[in-house]
């Protein structure tokens, strides 16, 4: 049989094993610490290795019983508008920025500094400011997505724009090309990829971003969820919340790379 | 024919370098072009023949001196004045149809879509491409990106035809296909064209005229030398041609001789 393929499944379970092993030693030495069974049974209901009947978090995500305890299902679902509501902001006003810094070196000289300081400040750090400023959770989740996310996109535009070769734009301008023309027809082909890796990173910080905001804001969200279930001390769930988190981040990832390639001229026609 | 097509007048073409004073690459350039004529100009490297190319096109401004092209002048880029560039410039995202189409559409907006299509498919079979009329650049040769280039630039119908080093990165034998190929299509369509070269038999072969630019810095025209032989020309009886031996021993003694350059 393909060695390839066989390992490619073996090695990830080998690896998985070894984990659930060094977890179950965590647990046996912290008291309180969920084992990987018990916090299997959480998440999918069943009987505790204590014999206690569990209804899993996972076994019915959609559950509404009022409007501070709702299923997983509607905190990821909250998180996700609100990552991609800042997202798509950042895009909006991220992209012409991105633009207009790589084509105009006034533009670069006004704009690179700030950006540059503002680019690393933590997204705990606008928090406060941000929330004093909308005294609103969902604004306030949003405009820190859209703060923090932000960066990635305008670097990678400019550096789009400034990748396109001199010979190109000697093309526009052999036939004239207005401004506009020259953007759609010979900046942005050559500029599209980068845009869209900036995106992808973006969409990863944003995703980063949230649990932590939603931690502070509160409400609903899957990152309030894990401090919630933190404070009702079922330490299980929180486990449960990065495995969730983790593998929706990486569904995006995976999705963003994938459009991003759609758009891409030099992957286009090739499998 | 009118005598006064393409007139450069005394132009000097000088870059400032901060903290020195400027470097002079092109000083005191007066040529006349009549209107359907070939000419190349040949020089060593450094001798600021693409930076007089580039002057002509637009593409750069020259320091001082006028450019005339029937009763105009020149202040920058234009359609009339098309570009073949050594590294044939097409944009890899389109295929060769789409980038001659973009700028057959850009400069006759008019056109309607099936006198654009014929226009465009009318210049890619004058370079014999209509096989690879829906290949992008990546996928052909480098004498087909080349060919494309060279339809390109004729299918916006230009006045004159400014040609970079046009087959400087190809191999001799391409090299020699293409010049075939420019010579025939130049029969139909008879533009006046600048070619800039450091390839000799290319010169002869292809133009009525070579100017010869002496060495920079403060580059100048040092000759210009008539090439009197009937058109269409065949370059395997050109070699034992007099009037074509002539015009190379000329080239060789100006460039080796007269101006001989030494290895930097």
């Amino acid at each position: 049989m393909n060695l390839e393929l066989v390992k490619k499944i073996a090695l990830p379970l080998i690896t998985l094993l070894a984990i659930v092993q060094i977890w179950s030693t965590i647990a046996g030495k912290v008291d309180g610490f969920p084992t990987p069974y018990n916090t299997y049974v959480a998440a999918f209901g069943g009987e505790t290795s204590e014999g206690d009947e569990m209804i899993g978090v996972l076994t019915d995500p959609f559950y509404v019983n009022n409007q501070d305890d709702k299923g997983i299902f509607w905190q990821i679902l909250a998180s996700l508008e609100r990552v991609f509501s800042g997202f798509a902001l950042a895009i909006i006003v991220g992209v012409p920025l991105g633009l207009l810094i790589g084509m105009s070196k006034s533009a670069h000289l006004a704009f690179n500094p700030y950006i540059q300081i503002l680019k690393p400040v933590s997204p705990l750090a606008w928090l406060p400011l941000l929330l004093y400023i909308f005294q609103d959770i969902n604004l306030t989740a949003i405009s820190t997505i859209f703060v923090t996310s932000i960066w990635p996109i305008i670097i990678n535009t400019t550096l789009g724009v400034k990748s396109v070769n001199q010979d190109y734009l000697n093309v526009a301008k052999v036939l004239n090309f207005s401004p506009l023309e020259k953007i759609t027809k010979i900046i942005l082909p050559v500029a599209v990829p980068y845009i869209f890796t900036g995106m992808r990173l973006s969409l990863g910080i944003a995703w980063l971003v949230i649990v932590a905001a939603e931690m502070l804001t509160g409400g609903i969200g899957i990152g309030f969820w894990i401090w919630d279930e933190y404070n009702n001390l079922n330490y299980y769930s929180i486990i449960i919340g990065i495995i969730l988190v983790g593998l929706i981040g990486f569904i995006l990832d995976i999705v963003m790379g994938k459009i991003a390639d759609y758009f891409d001229y030099r992957k286009q026609g090739r499998a | 024919m009118s005598a006064k097509f393409l007139n450069l007048q005394n132009i000097e073409k000088r870059f400032a370098i901060p903290g020195k004073e400027g470097y002079i690459a092109v000083t005191n350039v007066d040529l006349e072009i009549k209107q359907n004529e070939i000419i190349s100009i040949i020089g060593h490297s450094g001798c600021g023949k693409s930076t007089l190319l580039n002057i002509i096109s637009g593409l750069d401004m020259q320091s001082s001196g006028t450019i005339v092209l029937e009763n105009k002048h020149i202040e920058g880029p234009g359609p009339e004045r098309a570009v073949v560039f050594q590294n044939h410039s097409l944009l890899p995202w389109l295929t060769a149809y789409q980038n001659i189409e973009l700028a057959v559409k850009k400069v006759m907006p008019h056109l309607s879509k099936s006198e654009l299509k014929e226009r465009v498919m009318k210049y890619i079979e004058m370079v014999n491409l209509s096989h690879a009329k829906d290949k992008k650049p990546d996928e052909i040769s480098g004498g087909m990106k080349q060919r494309v280039g060279i339809a390109r630039a004729l299918s916006i119908e230009p006045k004159v035809l400014l040609m970079d080093e046009p087959f400087g990165a190809l191999d001799s034998l391409t090299r020699a296909n293409l010049q075939e190929h420019l010579m025939r299509i130049q029969e139909s369509v008879k533009n006046t064209v600048i070619i800039i070269t450091h390839d000799i038999d290319e010169a002869v072969l292809l133009s009525d005229r070579v100017i010869m630019m002496t060495n920079g810095p403060e580059a100048t025209i040092g000759e210009i030398l008539e090439v009197n032989l009937e058109r269409p020309r065949d370059r395997v009886s050109l070699q034992s041609d007099p009037e074509y031996i002539r015009c190379r021993e000329a080239i060789l003694d100006f460039l080796y001789k007269k101006f001989a350059k030494e290895d930097e």
